[in-house]
């Protein structure tokens, strides 16, 4: 059995004029950690209120650990952990009164399934008389993340647990879920960082409401078709004008120090391209060869 | 000689006991991408808001767009440029409306005003969108919407606080086109970003640890420096030894 099967989720807003969903399947399997990985606007919250019973999409079908999402909606609300991408917990409760609360409304304790949480929470701990509005970015996350966790969910929802987090929080945040994934939690994880997909076991791109592509991460990266090369010189900014201006050029983007370029004809000359920026003025100029990041493989699924 | 377009030095900023900025010292080139790194907690917040005069020093000194950050906070305000991902339009004005809004705010002619509207919907090819309501465009054309207004008044330096958060990778792209535009026309630009890739598009960058610039240099001199391949990397070297409970 799979832990989430979506089929053919369609959700609109505003009577049909937004179009939030398109249509939409894919599964995750049991203890694994699914990532949704696109920008804002591609769905993702509306799909997790769908699969969490909190929103009904206009047609399709969903089930999470075997339950239908409308018909079961009770059962379901009793074994999925969710952790929304806004802060929900109570603000004026302390982090301990929070953690309490939730453990009891699922009729269970803190005791029971501490060694779950432990890791993370010993480092709200010190903090643990504070309310939880007053707590900093990272540690509201880090609460959110325990209360989601208390009643041993059987599937995690993380909504954007890492957005707007600094690089090393965000690789400790993946550390942890990979602690739960070994305790058997499958975990559907959203995010608009590209490069934490090779940090899930699947992943779907998602953008405007359609799935691009759903598969491993190396899935994703061996079916990207193009030739892509790596093209550097010593005026950035001018090889972006230079090479956008050239009739062989296909699509050409920024990526970090150097340009991902592709070309309308995969048997390129480079020797010939490599002469062309020199006569415009180019100097060290390096082109090579390179494989694709899962974002090279979003921004060339996307049009 | 080189023209100064930001100048602090030992800049600090106490809350009581709590060092929040400290000691921070570095000058801006006229033209120059500079990228404001650094961990949550770290201190970026509170030392961006020193330079774009909302929050006074404890201590230290500074200069943005020529005026001191004491004693001429509001003259650093009209000569500044300042966008970041949480507050930058109003949703519920149209695109010309929010054009001609901030146009005035910053001071600009009635005669101004039409030429910079006419000018940047023609580049930023939103002519069929200018009555638009602004909540309704999607966001990659808010984030450079919000930037092109930002920087409507030819401001020296441009303040861009995680502009481009939860932009998809193309739009994501399409807004450091306008950056590099921008600072190539001669518009100093300070960004604070949480992708390390985008530190790479930089002239400079310095990371911040605990309140202090643990490392300032360019993207290539950093990565020598550290003996490693990418920003990501010195990031991790640095905001690893931070003792400060991170934000």
């Amino acid at each position: 059995m799979n832990a989430i099967n979506v089929e053919n989720i369609t959700m609109t807003y505003n009577k049909g004029k937004v179009k939030a969903l398109n249509g939409v399947s894919f599964s995750v399997k049991k203890g694994e950690i699914f990532g949704l990985i696109g920008p804002d606007g591609a769905g993702k919250t509306s799909l997790f209120r769908i699969l969490t019973t909190l929103l009904l999409a206009d047609s399709g079908y969903a089930e999470v650990a075997g339950f239908d999402v409308v018909r079961d909606m009770k059962s379901i609300r009793k074994i999925v952990g969710y952790m929304p991408g806004k802060f929900s917990l109570y603000q004026d409760l302390t982090v301990e009164e929070n953690l309490k609360f939730f453990a009891t409304i699922f009729k269970t304790t803190v005791k029971e399934n501490y060694h779950l949480i432990k890791e993370i929470y010993v480092q709200i701990e010190p903090f643990k008389d504070r309310r939880a509005g007053k707590l900093s970015g990272g540690m509201k996350q880090k609460l959110a993340l325990c209360c989601a966790l208390i009643h041993k969910p059987e599937v995690l929802f993380l909504d954007e647990p890492t957005t707007g987090v600094d690089p090393v929080s965000r690789k400790e945040f993946w550390s942890m879920l990979r602690n739960l994934k070994k305790e058997g939690i499958s975990i559907l994880v959203s995010t608009p960082y590209m490069d934490e997909a090779n940090l899930c076991d699947n992943i779907a791109l998602i953008k405007d409401g359609n799935i691009l592509t759903v598969n491993t991460p190396n899935g994703i990266v061996e079916s990207y078709k193009e030739k892509l090369y790596s093209i550097k010189s010593q005026n950035m900014y001018q090889l972006i004008l230079d090479l956008r201006s050239y009739e062989e050029t296909k699509k050409c983007f920024a990526f970090g120090e150097s340009l991902h370029v592709t070309f309308k004809n995969d048997l390129v000359d480079l020797e010939l391209l490599n002469n062309k920026l020199k006569s415009n003025g180019h100097e060290n100029i390096e082109i090579t060869e390179i494989t694709p990041s899962i974002e090279d493989c979003f921004l060339a699924l996307e049009d | 000689m080189s023209e100064k377009v930001l100048i602090t030095k030992n800049l600090t900023k106490k809350f009581g006991d709590f060092v929040a900025v400290d000691n921070i010292s570095f000058d801006l080139e006229k033209g120059e991408i500079f990228g404001f790194l650094g961990a949550n907690g770290a201190g970026k917040t509170t030392a961006m808001k020193m330079l774009i005069g909302i929050s006074k020093p404890t201590s230290g000194s500074a200069t943005v767009a020529g005026f001191d950050i004491y004693k001429q906070t509001e003259l650093v305000k009209s000569n500044i440029g300042y966008m970041s991902q949480k507050f930058s339009l109003y949703d519920d004005l149209t695109v010309i409306e929010n054009i001609r809004f901030f146009a005035g705010i910053y001071g600009l002619s009635d005669k101004e005003i039409k030429e910079k509207s006419d000018i940047l919907i023609e580049k930023l090819e939103m002519k069929s969108e200018i009555n638009t309501l602004v909540a309704s465009l999607p966001l990659g054309w808010k984030q450079k919407l919000s930037f092109s207004i930002a920087i409507v008044h030819n401001p020296k330096i441009v303040f861009l606080d995680e502009p481009t958060g939860g932009v998809d990778p193309a739009s994501r792209r399409l807004f450091w086109d306008l950056i590099y535009e921008a600072a190539h026309n001669g518009t100093t630009v300070f960004v604070t970003t949480h992708y390390m890739d985008e530190a790479e598009y930089c002239n400079r960058v310095s990371i911040m640890v605990d309140g202090r610039i643990e490392a300032l240099d360019s993207p290539f001199n950093l990565k020598k420096q550290f003996k490693v391949n990418s920003i990501d990397e010195v990031f991790h070297q640095l905001a690893r030894k931070a003792t400060r409970q991170a934000d």
